[in-house]
């Protein structure tokens, strides 16, 4: 089972600061690691692999920090890893790094399966499972939170928002999974450290045939006009006292506020 | 005319989006159509006039019965490219999600998905929607001459017309036999509730330490007449509540009137999902935790103190 896992270095969101008069938020010295689904699906691919055999390559589009980043997927289990850390493709959308990624899974070559989070941590817009299926000429599978191998395919469970949907689809598929899926593992020191000795390769545009002008942010479809944290203005009033006082002030300030009924 | 485009496999939805539609294609100079695919739709086109569509494709097959992304992105790329849609507004459901991003891939278009809101700023089209896990609110411009944006359910009203009339556009669409299969649909088990609708929530995070301690949070509610939601942890890792009850980023999103977080650290996941509550009241051991920088009223305390009291004192006179 050739096994190919999408991964996105995303900053680590309960660090990101915002700043008070201007509401940016901070980016700066935020530390950078993979999405939660992410990594749901390199853990898929892993277990997998242990039980079928095979081979999973991690495969991770970003900044040049990715070269610390991909450290913990291939701690994880991936048996080796593609990072694609050109500077051309910094500001690349979804529509860009789908056709960036397609370029790099066609490269690396035969493959069985594709796993993909449903969606980023960060984001969540959910396209690139489906823009990269449809690039790849492949059927997709989405929202899975159980994936099990029949003869010649997969047998996939997809969580839907009133129903679980039970699909058959055979290889080679897209598949992105939902974070119910497994509990992933935490990598031990020794794997740490086996991970520096895995292959890890990476390409650039050239490498994979793209022009600078096909990526990147002058290729991209999306202008963001501004991304600023929403407007709060909350009370902030912190009551205090023993657990009668505070109780009393509450239901006092609810019920002035008209939204409790007393 | 070019158009806009408005498809949901859930029929208010489109209804929502075609209210919205009809704002919009004024500013835009645009015509409003929706499209209905599916084994037998034609029934369904009186209603999409009246809240709006000047025109409605009927894709009609067999092979719609069941919803398959990569034949319903076929057969909406074919009702796009039919009228010369320019914008496709789409519902941000989990298959309105797929599927925006795949006919968006055939269409070389850029698109949006779970957008909060929409407007015309400067003759182009704005769309919102959360970025960096719920940190901020980015808005957006598609760059593309075609645009497809998926929009959040309930993000407009569904406004219907006194009188509505249009034309309906039959199309004989080649599809091919889809290569997934749905082999069984299973009910989720867990409950039919519907914390969105909520005017009082009380939310319960990993701050709660045993599932039997969930009955004053539940008695807690019934005083003040509210639903019970909570974070990801108790329901999808120990399993204490359903899925449905989960508010956030990956759950729902709510607009309650008064919201209590308990035991809630306040990580952007779950407040994503509050910050359209009228009132937030939050209660915490610990003084740092994030969420009381967004409550209006905060209770520095043990939670197994102030709730069991409150409760109490909102049930006796």
């Amino acid at each position: 089972m050739q096994i190919v896992v999408c991964l996105k270095q995303i900053p680590d969101l309960q660090q990101i600061r915002i700043k008070r008069d201007s509401r940016e938020p901070v980016l700066e010295g935020v530390p950078l690691l993979f999405g939660d689904m992410d990594k749901n699906a390199l853990e898929e691919a892993v277990r997998i692999v242990e039980k079928e055999g095979g081979k999973v390559t991690a495969l991770a589009l970003g900044s040049p920090k990715l070269r610390d980043t991909i450290k913990e997927a291939l701690a994880m289990g991936a048996d080796e890893a593609v990072i694609l850390t050109d500077p051309a493709f910094q500001g690349s959308d979804t529509v860009t790094t789908a056709k960036i990624l397609a370029k790099a899974i066609e490269k690396i070559g035969p493959y069985d399966l594709i796993l993909c989070g449903e969606g980023s941590t960060d984001n969540y817009s959910g396209q690139v499972p489906s823009r990269l299926a449809e690039i790849l000429g492949l059927p997709q599978v989405t929202y899975v939170r159980q994936l099990e191998f029949t003869e010649g395919g997969l047998r996939a469970t997809r969580d839907m928002e009133e129903a679980l949907e039970i699909v058959e689809v055979p290889l080679p598929v897209l598949v992105s999974v939902t974070s119910e899926i497994n509990e992933p593992r935490l990598a031990s020191m020794i794997q740490i450290l086996r991970a520096a000795k895995k292959p890890l390769q990476e390409w650039s545009a050239e490498d994979l045939g793209l022009s600078a002008a096909e990526v990147g942010k002058e290729a991209s479809s999306l202008e963001i006009i501004s991304n600023l944290a929403p407007e709060q203005e909350r009370k902030n009033v912190t009551l205090e006292g023993e657990v009668d006082e505070v109780v009393e002030q509450l239901i006092d300030a609810l019920t002035r506020e008209g939204v409790i009924a007393r | 005319m070019a158009e806009i485009l408005v498809f949901s496999e859930k029929d208010e939805i489109a209804f929502e989006l075609l209210s919205k539609g009809r704002e919009l294609k004024e500013g835009l100079g645009l015509g409003l159509a929706a499209a209905l695919l599916g084994q037998e739709v034609e029934g369904r086109s009186g209603q999409y006039f009246s809240y709006g569509a000047e025109k409605v494709y009927l894709g009609e097959s067999t092979l719609l019965a069941d919803f398959y992304v990569e034949i319903y992105a076929q057969a909406l790329q074919r009702m796009a490219e039919e009228g010369g849609a320019q914008i496709l507004l789409l519902g941000s459901t989990k298959r309105g999600k797929e599927l925006a991003s795949r006919v968006a891939q055939k269409l070389g278009a850029g698109c949006i998905t779970e957008a909060i809101d929409l407007r015309l700023e400067g003759g182009g089209l704005v769309a919102d929607r959360y970025a960096l896990g719920g940190n901020t609110v980015a808005s957006q411009v598609i760059k593309t001459e075609r645009k497809v944006i998926a929009v959040m359910p309930k993000t407009f009203e569904a406004l219907p017309l006194e009188a509505g009339k249009g034309q309906t556009v039959r199309l004989e669409l080649e599809l091919p036999e889809p290569r997934v299969r749905v082999v069984e649909r299973r009910a989720k088990e867990g409950e039919a509730v519907d914390i969105e609708e909520a005017e009082t929530l009380v939310c319960i995070g990993r701050g709660l330490g045993a599932e039997e301690d969930l009955g004053m949070i539940w008695e807690l509610a019934a005083a003040l007449g509210a639903e019970v939601g909570c974070t990801k942890s108790p329901a999808s890792d120990y399993g204490w509540l359903s899925e449905e009850r989960i508010v956030g980023l990956s759950g729902k999103k709510c607009n309650p009137r008064l919201y209590l977080g308990i035991g809630i650290s306040g990580q952007i996941q779950h407040t994503v999902g509050i910050l359209g509550s009228k009132i937030i009241v939050a209660i915490n051991k610990d003084p740092q935790a994030p969420i009381f920088k967004i409550a209006d009223y905060g209770i520095v305390g043990d939670l197994y103190e102030v709730v069991p009291r409150l409760a109490e004192r909102l049930t006796t006179p």
